[in-house]
């Protein structure tokens, strides 16, 4: 590590330090507003409110009725993991093993959902997906959060399936062992932080998504996401501490996910994927 | 009789040869990915291009004609350019600096952690904050009035820089992640030579190392960039959606599940994406003006 002493330089760490530490500021700052609106009986125009209370978590448990809300969440959800697990690992399997003609154009393919915005292809697909007559139920919006899932599971995986010797499937396949226990006693314990890794992020992806899921669901298949969101938007018709009680209870769902993930990857992982992989 | 091949050999069968050039069963394999995706993301694409060239009425391009003759509709680009770019120019020059001092940290990881936050949470919830946190009465007017730099408190929310602090909220961290995935991805030992042959820190950015990063840079502005242009969610719940912050995301969404005119919606998703295009187009012409090689100090 290389240190400049000269004043010009004390200067200039002290100025990026002080932006770092005003940006945490505000954003711890924007996440407590919440959190502390939430649990306030009256908060006008004082730093703190006049009083606590959590009976605002009840009201808005009762007036958004969370519970159906939660539980459709959690269908659409783990669906989701589910079958971009089940899709996602094996084509990444065979990406990782194999070259044939086409690889590239494939990958690319896989590419294009987590480049483009979910916006920007969400319009067509949702119009597409009402005229096929899942649109507004639970599979128009497992099919949409589908979309992003597989190839992000395929992209994550890649790499963790190809620092797999594939020597030790062939020394299992010498001693007998059928595509089936290769594939159970073999690879998934290998692949298992992997794959829990991949699944993680992409419930929280899915938890997250706002934009496919609030253009596919219809009032039975909304996530938690869009209903916040319907919340905020109509804010005034309810008090506002009951909608951020309702922010609150989406904060906790996420975040319990996220904690859980990033006991298996990197902060930085969650944005830069596998690009960075380190020379071997 | 069989076809026997000149050496005498006969020629190996259908499948021995395919698994010759890597097509096998394990090959097949992609297949159940492929054709989701195909069905799902390239099928819709496709569909929606048809659909915004084949309006209800009126010739072929009258979709395209309506978006381009209505300022109401037209203004949107300009409206969501005078977003996205400041922004992302913004947190990609200001995530460069820093990330440069955070590479040397030991303890990166408190850090990145609690910028992983905002991503995760999403737009909708730093919406609700923002609205709280920047409103008349929120923290952020309130501190400045405590420190004297304003006397009435200013209006942040329901206007253009509502959504521009969501965007920086959002979007910095983002562009910062990323950049730090590249900075860290520079061999440390080509700025100890720098340091050695005499550099100045100026010296060992300006010619070191931002030639080196002039690649992660261009597609970190990239993808910040395609985010900041289709926001959508707190340009209408922090801004103000029939006016300036009235951005082409919130035309498309109007069209399409508003008005129910499909076809016009998906014009204006293409334009939007056409839009994006011609953009990271541009940044990645201007980023094959500079250096491309390794950025390892060592041997391949």
């Amino acid at each position: 590590m290389i240190r400049d002493t000269g004043i010009g330089s004390k200067l200039w760490r002290f100025a990026i330090w002080a932006v770092v530490v005003l940006f945490v500021l505000n954003l711890i700052g924007v996440i407590a507003a919440v959190v502390v609106d939430s649990l306030a009986t009256r908060w006008l125009g004082t730093w703190l409110p006049a009083g606590w209370t959590t009976r605002w978590y009840f009201q808005a448990w009762r007036e958004f009725q969370l519970t159906p809300v939660l539980i459709v969440t959690f269908e659409i959800v783990f669906t989701v993991v589910v079958i971009s697990g089940l899709v996602g690992v094996t084509s990444a399997y065979a990406l990782a093993r194999r070259d044939f003609p086409g690889k590239r154009l494939i990958i690319l393919i896989f590419l294009l959902p987590l480049l483009v915005p979910p916006l920007t292809y969400g319009i067509p697909m949702a119009t597409l997906l009402y005229q096929a007559g899942v649109g507004g139920r639970f599979w128009g919006v497992v099919l949409a959060n589908l979309v992003p899932a597989i190839p992000f599971v395929i992209l994550v995986m890649i790499p963790f399936i190809e620092q797999i010797d594939p020597r030790i499937e062939q020394a299992a396949r010498v001693f007998g062992a059928s595509t089936t226990s290769v594939f159970i006693r073999i690879l998934m314990p290998l692949l298992l932080p992997g794959m829990l890794a991949a699944l993680l992020l992409v419930l929280v992806r899915t938890l997250a998504m706002f934009e496919l899921t609030f253009l596919t669901a219809g009032p039975t298949s909304q996530t938690l996401v869009v209903s916040l969101y319907y919340a905020v938007f109509a804010s005034g018709v309810r008090a506002a501490q009951s909608i951020d009680a309702m922010a609150v209870v989406y904060m906790i769902t996420t975040l319990v996910w996220l904690v859980l993930a990033l006991q298996f990857v990197n902060p930085t992982q969650i944005v830069a994927r596998a690009k960075q992989q380190a020379p071997q | 009789m069989a076809v026997v091949a000149a050496g005498g050999l006969p020629r190996p069968s259908l499948r021995k040869r395919l698994a010759a050039r890597g097509i096998d069963g394990t090959t097949l394999l992609v297949l159940p990915g492929v054709i989701l995706t195909l069905v799902l993301f390239i099928y819709p694409c496709i569909y929606g291009v048809v659909d915004s060239l084949s309006p209800a009425k009126g010739p072929w391009y009258a979709n395209y004609k309506i978006f381009f003759t209505d300022p109401f509709q037209y203004k949107t680009i300009a409206a969501t350019l005078w977003l996205s770019i400041p922004v992302t120019i913004i947190n990609v020059v200001v995530a460069i600096p820093i990330a440069f001092r955070v590479r040397l940290m030991r303890r990166q990881r408190l850090l990145t952690t609690i910028l992983v936050l905002p991503i995760t949470l999403g737009t909708v919830l730093v919406a609700d904050g923002l609205l709280n946190f920047l409103g008349p009465r929120g923290w952020f007017n309130k501190t400045l009035m405590l420190f004297d730099l304003i006397e009435h408190p200013i209006r942040l929310t329901n206007n253009y820089w509502g959504v521009f602090a969501s965007l920086v909220i959002t979007g910095f961290p983002f562009a910062f992640l990323l950049t730090l995935s590249y900075v860290s991805g520079i061999d440390p030992a080509i700025e100890q030579a720098a340091a050695t042959l005499g550099a100045k820190a100026r010296q060992r950015f300006f010619k070191v190392f931002l030639p080196l990063l002039v690649p992660g840079l261009a597609i970190t502005f990239c993808l910040a960039f395609v985010q900041a242009f289709s926001v959508f969610p707190s340009a209408v719940l922090l801004g103000a959606p029939s006016g300036p912050t009235r951005v082409i995301a919130i035309a498309a969404y109007q069209a399409a599940f508003e008005q129910y005119n499909h076809s016009l919606g998906a014009a204006i998703a293409i334009i939007m994406g056409l839009a994006q295009l011609l953009v990271v187009v541009v940044i990645l012409g201007l980023r094959s003006l500079f250096y491309r090689g390794p950025a390892g100090g060592t041997k391949g």
